[in-house]
């Protein structure tokens, strides 16, 4: 029983990262109606800049980790500005596969510019493990998990109470009636994509400083789809309980059935979510009955 | 959104008078002309061409198959899918096991291979009533992973990552086992499978799949069946998918899970954008295209890298990624319809030449 609370524990604060990864797909597509394959590469670059300003230009960590979250704000405008918004109108396929492509750029680029060797990023999170009463938890999961939840709680509260905040959720619900009301709507477009890009790369260097950095870090955030089916694709609320629920899951497959099993848990998940409620826990339902 | 519907209408000039004539594919001479003498030099291009040229012959022809397939499910019924490769990975498998385990000859694995994926895709199918558009496709990619997984750890059939041998076909006593000889099973059924595909969208099927792309519900108004026409269209994909990996299986001479990732479900995915989407033509013009780059690639990467043959293979792979997605994006923004468009446009103006079209 204890070893199930301990797991329990580990599993759950793990999950606090992967609401973090998840978040910057659910900005874009709550804000824009895009799924951005590209999201997992921007964490990747985002970790890459951090590398450069902080290793190579020698500054200290936390003027890189300014810099890389304001290089990946402009990256995500610049990616709006120059693809989605030229393609807006056009087919599903084209959209996804322009995010898809987008990721393959960037990957490559990032493999010709920096190579594929493994990097290891400054210890950014204390290593030292916590105790809570007898249950160990590893340092960097938990800090992560503090970190995680303290941003999605900032991005929650600029959703709630700020202007900027308030205008991207009303061009999120209805572009026609935000434009109305005089709304810059291919302003907020472009700046929901700048936001989840900042929120992208800030978890790229999270989790290339606990694990290592390279040029596939971004094949990780594939592993988050399970995350945002569950919680729903355009909700934050979403995001929490979902990537709680999937660390959990993912610590209780890897402690019961082994260790192979982690890996494809998130997809047999994401299946099982799809059939039976394929919105998740608090997205938006979109009733079409065909 | 509409796709051009290439080489189904009759050509720009004829008026035909009758409903035989207004059918007819091959409708004009150059047509038909123009078919004997490309049956005619895929005839004698082995006995012309090098060994490496007769060895990407044959991937580009296999690679044309299931690009096929991927574009009758994507391009014409509108259903987008990320897992196409794990198809290929089925057919691949299932034919690989008839030919090892059970010791069937080729001509039984390979329609073997087809029918096992066409299954494999009815199942990943049936969920597309319920779900449909990304939710599909992240379905389909869940798919992919589901197949990697059990391909690498269900060991028994398998053989795990390392996979296993696969005995080379043989045909009254000759054994398939050079790229010279198996081109001459390769071609043609890659013939075989591009002219049935080209005939099933002059079918009432064919023509659902384009009446479901278009608007669904529509469709159904008309008098479709959804779910029949959308399992159909998976079943019919995953058999081209089968048939390309059950030809891989013997081609390759050995079947293991690195061939069928998200990598080359993506690579497909590609093609499929760069020939033109819901086109026959489009798919041959794309998978060519997409295997002429790599070895293009190949030169001006070893070009540069020199001597490094490390250096080479690393830069190999990022140029790789990088150009793939570079095309994906170039061609979706500056020629949505592809390589057939650009064909088509070239075709009207030379027929309507010395006139502007």
């Amino acid at each position: 029983m204890n070893l199930f609370i301990e797991y329990s524990m580990v599993g759950i604060a793990s999950g606090g990262m992967y609401a973090l990864m998840a978040l910057g797909f659910v900005l874009v597509f709550k804000g824009t109606g895009v799924f951005n394959f590209a999201q997992g590469e921007l964490m990747m670059l985002g970790a890459y800049i951090f590398l450069s300003v902080n290793q190579l230009a020698g500054l200290h960590w936390s003027i890189a980790l300014l810099a890389t979250v304001l290089f990946a704000l402009l990256t995500g405008v610049l990616i709006e500005r120059t693809v989605l918004r030229a393609l807006a109108g056009q087919p599903l396929l084209s959209i996804v596969m322009a995010t898809v492509g987008l990721g393959l750029v960037l990957k490559g680029a990032a493999g010709l510019i920096w190579g594929q060797e493994q990097r290891t990023l400054p210890e950014l999170v204390p290593r030292k493990p916590i105790f809570i009463g007898d249950i160990l938890i590893p340092g960097a999961v938990f800090w992560s998990f503090v970190i995680s939840m303290a941003v999605i709680a900032a991005c929650l509260l600029y959703f709630r109470f700020t202007r900027g905040g308030v205008t991207m959720r009303a061009a999120a619900s209805s572009q026609v009636n935000a434009y109305a009301v005089g709304i810059n709507v291919p302003v907020i477009s472009a700046l929901t994509w700048g936001l989840a890009a900042a929120a992208g790369g800030f978890a790229g260097v999270l989790l290339a400083a606990i694990n290592n950095l390279t040029p596939h870090l971004g094949d990780l955030a594939l592993s988050v789809l399970a995350v945002l089916i569950v919680g729903g694709l355009d909700s934050l609320a979403g995001v929490i309980v979902g990537g709680l629920i999937i660390g959990w899951l993912q610590s209780m497959t890897g402690a019961y059935l082994g260790g192979q099993y982690r890996e494809i848990m998130p997809f047999i998940v994401v299946l099982a979510v799809l059939l039976v409620r394929p919105h998740g826990l608090f997205g938006r339902k979109e009733i079409e009955r065909i | 959104m509409s796709f051009s519907l290439d080489l189904v209408g009759p050509r720009a000039g004829i008026a035909p008078s009758n409903y035989r004539a207004t059918a007819a594919w091959l409708d004009s001479g150059e047509r038909r002309l123009g078919l004997a003498l490309l049956l005619g030099l895929l005839a004698l291009f082995p006995f012309v061409a090098g060994d490496y040229l007769v060895y990407l012959a044959c991937v580009a022809a296999m690679t044309v198959v299931s690009v096929i397939g991927l574009n009758i499910l994507t391009g014409y019924t509108g259903l987008l899918s990320i897992g196409h490769a794990a198809f290929n990975g089925i057919g691949a498998y299932s034919c690989a096991v008839a030919t090892v385990k059970f010791g069937w000859p080729f001509w039984l694995a390979v329609p073997f291979g087809g029918l096992m994926a066409a299954f494999a895709g009815l199942i990943v199918g049936l969920p597309s009533l319920r779900i449909k558009g990304l939710y599909l496709a992240i379905a389909t990619l869940a798919a992919q992973y589901l197949f990697l997984f059990a391909a690498q750890h269900w060991e028994s059939v398998t053989g795990g990552d390392r996979g296993f041998q696969v005995a080379p076909a043989s045909f009254f006593g000759i054994r398939l086992d050079s790229d010279m000889r198996l081109y001459w099973l390769i071609m043609p059924v890659t013939v075989l499978m591009c002219l049935a595909a080209h005939n099933l969208f002059r079918t009432r099927i064919g023509r659902s799949f384009i009446a479901v792309r278009e608007r669904d519900y529509s469709a159904e108004v008309l008098g479709i069946d959804l779910l029949r026409t959308k399992l159909l269209a998976f079943a019919i994909a995953s058999f081209y998918a089968g048939i390309a990996g059950a030809l891989m299986a013997y081609f390759f001479k050995v079947v293991n899970p690195e061939q069928y990732t998200f990598t080359a479900s993506i690579f497909q995915l590609t093609a499929i954008i760069v020939g033109g989407l819901g086109s026959v033509l489009g798919s041959i013009l794309g998978a060519l295209f997409m295997v002429a780059v790599p070895e293009i690639l190949k030169a001006v990467v070893s070009a540069l890298a020199g001597a490094d043959a490390v250096k080479g293979a690393i830069m190999l792979a990022s140029a790789r990624e990088l150009v793939f997605g570079l095309l994906i994006v170039g061609f979706l923004l500056f020629e949505p319809f592809g390589l057939a468009e650009i064909v088509r446009r070239a075709r009207v103006s030379l027929q309507m030449w010395p006139f502007k079209t």
